[in-house]
């Protein structure tokens, strides 16, 4: 043995504990049972018996997860688009010597901070198709709106819309953080190169900033994969217009809690976690061709 | 002793493995079925969860455990609140891990399906010991919540279904007020005249939610269609489908509002709000209406007839049930009593949270508020109710009416197409429950 013993022991151990277990209990354990479960069927109480590949080949045969994962994906591609406004916004406030520009930093991250819930219901009555403000205000420019949260694809467009603005906000801060690191100087040169302030967004801000869209869009994507509270609070669970626009993550809601089916439940967990998995992976494969990391 | 780390590491990986694994798995075993209240209230200690579902029957709960309290000072009662959408779906997966509320409401169409499980304690020891007597009870409700001969819950109150109207917008509407003769000819007329008169402002004719208990099972029964009989589904039959596409018109038409409409704000949400002017409906928003600006305009009146003349409505009612797997029986056993006596239904009674199912104390109920003629509940379950339909496992079918049916009414689809495919699901759902 050499000196390096100190090194082994028990106290490592004993120091990774506490988040080794809370990562065993909360995240692994959960991730084999889910597995498990998911060539099972349960009872109306809990027991489970085992049937193979059963709850696979329901989901493959089943319309509604193919109308689930294009919701999703419709969704996340509208919230996606919350990164280039974003994007925009944050180098207009970090232009040097913009007055209050932390009150407005401010107002932009609050609805990221309030609770998802509480900002549904406001919205709720925002789209009411009644004597909803959103209408209201439509009618004075002379359209007659929609019942927006009733009507199969303008409920979908209805949550992303929630969901991009509520994550502008989040986008504002970590690009706020990139732009910061941007010398000034790269950009004095530019300016004496005679570009003008759209060049100079185009070819040194943008570039500089791929590392952070690149995390944004990754994390984006993982969370719009993810979409339930806004879904579940806006719309209603006995929304008619539900089967039609709910996510994958509410089809397991559905058969797992309203339906019983905890089983199919946990096939269809596994397909999102699947489905999250070889997105991130393409993403990564894919960063080679436009990240800057120098 | 020294263990190597990595083994040391291990080892703890499995004893945590061991620990969660056991908690996973709930053992099914213990039954408070057979708890007997002892003779001193003293005696009875301890804390209790109570499990309700309607916010508007909250006040009229909490007065009855300040009640009990008199009696048991040493238990503490909490009672947990959980909207009807939300609440059984809470109450399986609490069953799936043993955590049920000790006392919990219970209504027909989840009864079986808790029986069946061994969730539910049978009342044998509350009345073998005369604590509980199902003959202070309509006859329909304890045949409702007793499965193979054994009666596991306590009927709490009972609801019929009538017809509720606003006389100030009908008389704007120049329309005569309802009589107990109407048939659903009248009240599809009234209708025409009052979206003719009120829908520029936006008001709707009437505010039915088209849901089953209050709509659309009473309309199919009236008109000699079924729901459930023999393990067969009502759906495809014609009479039944009369009743369907009755609704389908009222909608069709304009006059009640679509089920996407009801989504955004709630049809009977409107009718409190003088935004409708008729609706079918139940006696449990007896209190809602009370709290109404408007609760002076509504009066209620028996449901129109079918064309053939007749005229049924459902009957249920809401039981209080225990937990077979309550940590302390005892009080639970004593608290369930005390909810089925004369003093609980008397104090249900006169705050109008709902027609108590005890046998004498409807008057108090009808008095609670003498504007609305509620003896026309009363009546109607003497004179014209049918059994609520159940089966062993009713939410499978439950959710074809409100995913299928629903949606449906109003829509360009004849109600016997919807009706056959709903049908055919719903025989299928019935084959698998034997």
């Amino acid at each position: 043995m050499s000196s390096s013993r100190s090194a082994d022991g028990k106290w490592p151990w004993l120091f990774v504990l506490p988040t080794f277990l809370g990562v065993l209990v909360f995240y692994l354990w959960p991730l084999v049972k889910t597995l498990y479960d998911s060539f099972t069927e349960t009872g109306p109480f809990g027991g489970a018996t085992w049937v193979g590949a059963a709850n696979y080949s329901q989901l493959v045969g089943d319309s509604e997860v193919y109308r689930a994962i294009l919701n999703t994906i419709v969704y996340t591609a509208i919230v996606l688009l919350g990164i280039p406004i974003a994007v925009l916004i944050a180098s207009l406030l970090n232009r040097p010597g913009l007055r209050g520009a932390m009150v407005y930093r401010t107002l932009f991250f609050l609805p990221y901070v309030a609770m998802p819930t509480a900002i549904s219901l406001v919205w709720r009555i925002i789209y009411n198709g009644d004597y909803g403000v959103l209408n209201q205000a439509l009618g004075v420019i002379g359209i007659d709106g929609p019942s927006w949260i009733t009507q199969p694809w303008f409920a979908l467009v209805a949550v992303a819309l929630l969901g991009l603005w509520l994550v502008i906000g989040f986008n504002m801060i970590v690009l706020s953080a990139g732009l910061k690191g941007i010398p000034a100087e790269l950009y004095e040169a530019a300016a004496l190169d005679g570009a003008s302030r759209a060049q100079q967004f185009r070819s040194i801000t943008v570039p500089l900033l791929t590392p952070s869209i690149f995390f944004l869009s990754v994390i984006t994507t993982i969370a719009g994969f993810q979409l339930f509270d806004q879904l579940f609070a806006l719309l209603g669970p006995a929304n008619p217009v539900m089967p039609k626009t709910q996510s994958l993550v509410f089809l397991f809601y559905d058969a797992a809690f309203v339906g019983n089916e905890r089983g199919y439940a946990a096939a269809v967990a596994v397909l999102i976690l699947l489905v999250v998995g070889l997105l991130t992976l393409f993403q990564f494969r894919l960063q080679r061709r436009w990240v800057n990391y120098d | 002793m020294r263990i190597p780390p990595l083994k040391y590491g291990l080892s703890l990986v499995a004893t945590a493995l061991a620990v969660t694994a056991l908690a996973a798995c709930g053992g099914n075993s213990g039954s408070g079925g057979d708890a007997k209240v002892p003779d001193d209230p003293a005696q009875v200690k301890g804390d209790l969860t109570y499990a309700i579902w309607d916010v508007n029957q909250q006040p009229a709960m909490q007065q009855i455990v300040k009640a009990f309290n008199d009696k048991y000072p040493n238990v503490k009662v909490s009672i947990s609140l959980a909207a009807f959408d939300q609440y059984f779906t809470k109450l399986k997966t609490q069953g799936s891990s043993d955590n049920l509320p000790d006392v919990f409401w219970m209504n027909g169409p989840n009864f079986q399906l808790f029986a069946s499980n061994k969730q539910l304690a049978t009342l044998d020891g509350l009345t073998g010991a005369k604590q509980i007597d199902p003959a202070n009870y309509p006859k329909a409700l304890d045949d409702l919540y007793s499965l193979d001969g054994k009666q596991y819950g306590v009927p709490k109150d009972f609801d019929t279904i009538a017809l509720w109207y606003n006389k100030r917008l009908l008389a704007d509407a120049k329309v005569a007020p309802p009589t107990a003769d109407w048939t659903w000819n009248d009240y599809q007329a009234a209708a025409v005249k009052l979206k003719a008169a009120l829908g520029p402002k936006g008001i709707f004719a009437t505010g039915d939610t088209l849901g089953n208990q209050a709509n659309y099972y009473p309309a199919m029964l009236s008109n000699g269609g079924f729901v459930v009989k023999d393990g067969k589904s009502g759906y495809g039959d014609p009479k039944s489908v009369e009743a369907l596409q009755f609704w389908s018109d009222m909608v069709k038409g304009g006059y009640t509002p679509s089920a996407a409409q009801n989504a955004e704000t709630k049809s009977q949400d409107r009718f409190f709000d003088g935004k409708a002017a008729m609706m079918w409906n139940g006696n449990w928003v007896v209190s809602v209406a009370l709290k109404s600006r408007y609760k002076d305009d509504f009066a209620v009146v028996a449901l129109p007839k079918a064309p053939n003349g007749e005229r049924k409505t459902v009957i249920h009612g809401i039981a209080n049930v225990m937990s077979a797997k309550s940590k302390n029986p005892t009080a639970a056993a004593a608290f369930l009593a005390f909810l089925g006596g004369k003093d609980a239904a008397l104090i249900q009674a006169k705050a109008g949270a709902a027609n108590p199912a005890f046998t004498g104390t409807q008057t108090d109920f009808v008095n609670s508020a003498p504007q609305y003629d509620l003896k026309t509940y009363i009546d109607a379950a003497e004179q014209y109710a049918e059994p609520y339909p159940v089966s062993k496992d009713t939410g499978v079918w439950n959710k074809l009416e409100t995913d299928e049916l629903g949606p449906a009414f109003g829509g360009d689809k004849p109600m016997s197409e919807v009706g056959a495919d709903v049908a055919t699901k719903m025989n299928e759902a019935l084959g698998k429950e034997r």
